[in-house]
């Protein structure tokens, strides 16, 4: 860790960017935070990169883009997705960043402690990127100790790791680990759900659902919902700020935001990872990706700043319509 | 909030009869806006019409919503009656209660809740409507033809003759199309080559007409009055300007064994080559894959014989680019393939041919100068079976056609006929389904074969043909009238192969956004009214692309289009429709989605500074060519922050209307 700190005060102080975007230590030892530096002192004192630094920075490049000067920007590979996907759709100029490629060894999933019963982590070791990070030894508050396998506590989205090659950097610093499972793959899930049948499957979304508060964290952290006024706020529409009739208006939010990211979604994880009710949000966005993969073709958003999505393209090989209705019926 | 009128049409009793339209006009009146509401036997009759004008001037109505037909039948009609009335035009609104109401639905149970949920539809979206105004854009006064058949070449000649330039592409080497390959024509017996050859001279010296043979289409764009065309001239590898057309080269050609396409496979032509003697231009192609030159570097003797040097093997293909204000589609027809079906052993036997071979075989200047012979040992055959319907009228649409290809019936008459006059100890049998011959002079033609030359026509349909040992085609087939098993033993079996339309019609109709039917036929604007129009406008089309035909219909078509083309390139100046696209710069987030998903090329980005609430911001925004915007809406659609808006089918517009539909 300290090694990026250094790196960064170095960019800072030849001129080489203006500020550095990376993660501050939070005030528990397991929600450290997306940040904007802009001094040595405040790097050396508050800068983090740990197991528990999930956050997708690549957002942040749309105001920073716009700032005076470069920004240097710490990205994940899977992060780097979501940078490429942003040029394409010209929310942040590439130009405008200076951008580390950090590696990972896999994040960590602060509610898989917390099932366990050590959500109230005071202090843990094993989580940080020097070491082999193969077990996390826990501390809490309350002066519990345990030692639990890396993998039992990491992000779901890392068990199915796209990759761990950086799709764009300006240089790349700290080395990965493959976490992907050996078994499976990340459609799993969506298979299973699949695989109901229509009563069952809306009951299972129905009661996922239900839990949200529309606290619009999964909108807000999402890279590919950049629009400046969301069609939800657009008061253009009768539709901004207007209660629900029924508690189904309220899961529509769900369904016309996977609509709307559709095609453009890197499956980076954030909205189920930030969601505050835990609901396994990023199975909307899969199904789409799966459907789209098995209809056009394999594509995966963000793996370069060219390729339009197969929704936004037309090839003479596109299935006819109603091809999707065809498949639907089996 | 808008003062509304609703009409209400009968339709005679097209609507009446299944929608209680009484009942659809109380129901308006109690809807938002709505300030008059009233039902008429035609709407768009004179009485209907001045109903609709008196109503907005008396009742000071500021929308009108017309329940009746199709908006593609009479939208056009009602709205210049709110103009002609002062209205804005684009205040009136149509709710389709007879294609989609009455039409579909047996009983007024069903026929009238519905109509009346279509009105109120119309009613919730009028109240949104806001006046627009049609723009202008000119007129290139330049037509293309893409195809050089008697279509093709008709439309061009009558554009040609009206005085405006005419561009024919036609992607073989030579104009002239199918009916340079046929022998005679039905009913009349006269030449084809000798009516067609004199208008194919005629397009190559007619002083409005440029021809770009051995060319193809490579894309459009741009719409009714101002297409931008790329037309790609492929290589000939002679060059047209200088080569006299003396056929030395030709004549030179050590390579003669590419099969002849002209003459359908039946025998053999040089690698250098023109398809037929009177070819326009006369100028040859050399074919790269059969030429020795081209395939080992050696040879060269075509370019050694020149005696003007117009041999060139460097010669590249060139993409030429012009712009058009109409353009006519003649692309044709090609016979069906005949491989899958094995039970008549067209691929087994080469006494088995299709109506087109035949055609070549009778034709002087065929593949047998005019001789009738089996292909096979040379022999004149003595026992001719032709098999009608090959492939029409079937039901496996693997292989066949569902529809009938309207000219066998008249030129397998008209073959038999010929072999009849040359060959009179010809013993010819036809197997039919029906016998059609709807058409001037056609069925007395018909009558003739089977009186005067005593054609022996079978109701009934073959089983199989099985090759003999002694080179015979056995005919398995069947007689419905006599209810008897037929058998014959044939020297030569003739197949009536189904039409369908050139391949090549697929990959155009993408390029000019046409639609297609189940059979590849393109669809027409309207299919009585706006025959020769296709959907998109400033397109039409002429001959067998649009559905079988034979020649003096093509002909027909084919003045009927040019008519249509003429009328186009008269106008300086075209109205625009206003429903275009429309982006609001205070929500475009400038992701460039709506510009990829634009058929048309209409929109570009600009770095434009804006005040969002008193922030001034320097933002990437969208921003709609009006002219070249086609209204599809595909960008509205694929707009995430709902910034682009369809004039005319604004998203509040269309949410108001589903609305309506989802909360009754």
């Amino acid at each position: 860790m300290q090694e990026l700190i250094n790196r960064a005060k170095e960019l800072l102080a030849d001129g080489t960017v203006a500020r550095v975007l990376g993660w501050k230590k939070g005030d528990f030892v397991y929600n450290p935070e997306p940040h904007i530096f802009t001094s040595a002192e405040e790097l050396e004192k508050d800068f983090v990169y740990d197991g528990f630094c999930g956050a997708n920075l690549s957002k942040y490049m749309i105001r920073a883009s716009k700032m005076e000067g470069k920004t240097l920007v710490f990205l994940k590979p899977c992060d780097t997705f979501s940078f490429n996907q942003l040029i394409k759709e010209h929310q942040v100029v590439r130009e405008q960043a200076y951008i580390i490629g950090v590696g990972c060894k896999g994040k960590l999933d602060h509610r898989k402690f917390q099932e366990m019963g050590l959500g109230d982590i005071e202090s843990i070791t094993g989580i940080n990127l020097m070491d082999e990070c193969d077990v996390a030894k826990v501390t809490t508050i309350y002066g519990d100790k345990k030692e639990v396998p890396f993998a039992d506590v990491m992000l779901e989205r890392c068990h199915f790791c796209k990759t761990k090659d950086h799709q764009i950097f300006d240089e790349k610093m700290l080395g990965s680990k493959e976490t992907t499972d050996t078994e499976g793959d990340r459609f799993d899930e969506v298979r299973r759900i699949q695989a109901m049948s229509p009563e069952e499957r809306f009951a299972y979304f129905r009661s996922e659902l239900s839990k949200c508060i529309r606290c619009n964290a999964c909108r807000n952290v999402c890279p590919a919902c950049n629009c400046l006024h969301c069609v939800f706020d657009n008061t253009n529409y009768d539709t901004a700020q207007k209660a629900n009739a029924d508690s189904f208006e309220e899961n529509m939010f769900h369904i016309i935001r996977a609509y709307h990211v559709a095609g453009r979604c890197t499956d980076c994880g954030e909205c189920s990872r930030v969601c505050p009710q835990s609901i396994p949000l990023h199975l909307l966005n899969r199904k789409f990706i799966l459907d789209m993969d098995e209809l056009y073709g394999e594509f995966q958003a963000g793996s370069d700043t060219e390729t339009p999505g197969p929704l936004t393209a037309f090839t003479m090989e596109d299935p006819e319509a109603g091809a999707g209705l065809e498949r639907s019926r089996g | 909030m808008q003062r509304i009128g609703v009409f209400v049409c009968h339709c005679g009793s097209n609507i009446a009869a299944t929608v209680d339209v009484a009942a659809v006009a109380e129901a308006a009146k109690s809807q938002p806006g709505v300030v008059f509401a009233t039902d008429y036997t035609y709407m768009c009759s004179e009485n209907g019409q001045n109903l609709i004008a008196d109503s907005i001037k008396e009742y000071g109505l500021t929308a009108v919503v017309v329940c009746s037909c199709s908006p593609r039948m009479h939208e056009a009609t009602f709205r210049k009656v709110a103009d002609k009335a002062g209205l804005n035009p684009y205040m009136v609104e149509i709710a389709n209660i007879r294609e989609q109401c009455s039409w579909v639905h047996k009983d007024t149970e069903i026929g009238t809740p519905k109509a009346i949920s279509l009105m109120k539809t119309a009613v919730a979206k009028v109240n949104l409507n806001t006046p627009l105004q049609e723009g202008e854009s000119k007129v290139t006064k330049r037509a293309l033809i893409i195809g050089g058949g008697i279509a093709g070449i008709q439309t061009a000649l009558d554009i040609a003759d009206a005085g405006y330039k005419v561009d024919i592409v036609e992607k073989t080497p030579s104009i002239g199309g199918r009916m340079s390959q046929l022998d005679k024509t039905f009913p009349t017996l006269d030449c084809s080559s000798c009516i067609l050859t004199p208008k194919m001279t005629e397009v190559a010296q007619h002083e409005n007409i440029t021809l770009y043979t051995y060319s193809e289409v490579e894309s459009v764009s741009g719409y009714v009055g101002d297409f931008t065309v790329e037309i790609r001239r492929k290589a000939r590898y002679v060059h047209e300007d200088i080569c006299t057309g003396c056929g030395l080269c030709m004549t030179k050609c050590p390579s003669k064994k590419a099969k002849n396409e002209f003459n359908r496979g039946l025998n053999t032509r040089t690698a250098i080559y023109t398809p037929f003697a009177q070819a326009i231009p006369n100028v040859p192609v050399i074919d790269t894959e059969a030429c020795i030159h081209f395939r080992t570097g050696k040879c060269g003797i075509c370019a050694k014989n020149c005696a003007v040097q117009a041999i060139d093997y460097e010669q590249k293909d060139e993409i030429i680019t012009e712009k058009y204000g109409a353009i006519v589609v003649a692309t044709g027809f090609d016979l069906i393939d005949l491989k899958p079906f094995g039970e008549y052993a067209y691929n087994l036997s080469p006494d088995v041919v299709s109506s087109l071979e035949l055609e070549r075989i009778l034709n002087a200047a065929g593949p047998t100068s005019g001789h009738l012979q089996r292909m096979s040992d040379h022999r004149q055959p003595k026992e001719m079976v032709f098999i009608q319907c090959v492939g029409s009228r079937c039901e496996d649409d693997r292989r066949g056609k569902p529809y009938c290809s309207k000219i066998c019936c008249m030129y397998t008459a008209k073959q038999a006929m010929l072999i009849k006059d040359h060959y009179p100890d010809v013993n010819i049998h036809v197997f039919y389904i029906d016998v059609r011959t709807p058409g001037k002079a056609f069925d007395e033609f018909y009558r003739r074969a089977v009186e005067d030359y005593g054609v022996d026509y079978i109701k009934g349909q073959v089983g199989k043909v099985t090759p003999q040992a002694d080179g015979t085609l056995l005919v398995h087939g069947v007689d419905m009238l006599d209810q008897k098993v037929v058998e014959i033993n044939a020297d030569m079996v003739v197949l009536a192969a189904a039409v369908e339309p050139n391949p090549d019609i697929r990959k155009l109709a993408t390029m000019l956004t046409l639609s297609i039917d189940n059979n590849n036929f393109l669809n027409e604007a309207h299919p009585k009214l706006r025959p020769v129009e296709a959907a998109t406008a400033g397109v039409f089309m002429s001959g067998v692309v649009q559905g079988p035909r034979d020649i003096p219909e093509t002909v027909a078509q084919a003045g009927a289009a040019a008519i249509k083309v003429v009328g186009l390139l008269a106008k300086d100046k075209l109205k625009t429709n206003p429903c275009v696209a429309q982006s609001d710069e205070l929500y475009c987030n400038g992701c460039s989605v709506c510009q990829n998903v634009c058929p048309y090329g209409a929109i570009s980005y600009t770095e434009k500074e804006v005040r969002d609430h008193g922030v001034r911001d320097t933002r990437r925004i969208a921003q709609v060519n009006p002219a070249l915007c086609k209204g599809c809406g595909a960008c509205s659609v694929a707009c995430p922050s709902g910034a682009m808006n369809l004039k005319g089918f604004s998203n509040r517009q269309i949410m108001a209307e589903v609305d309506t539909v989802l909360c009754q």
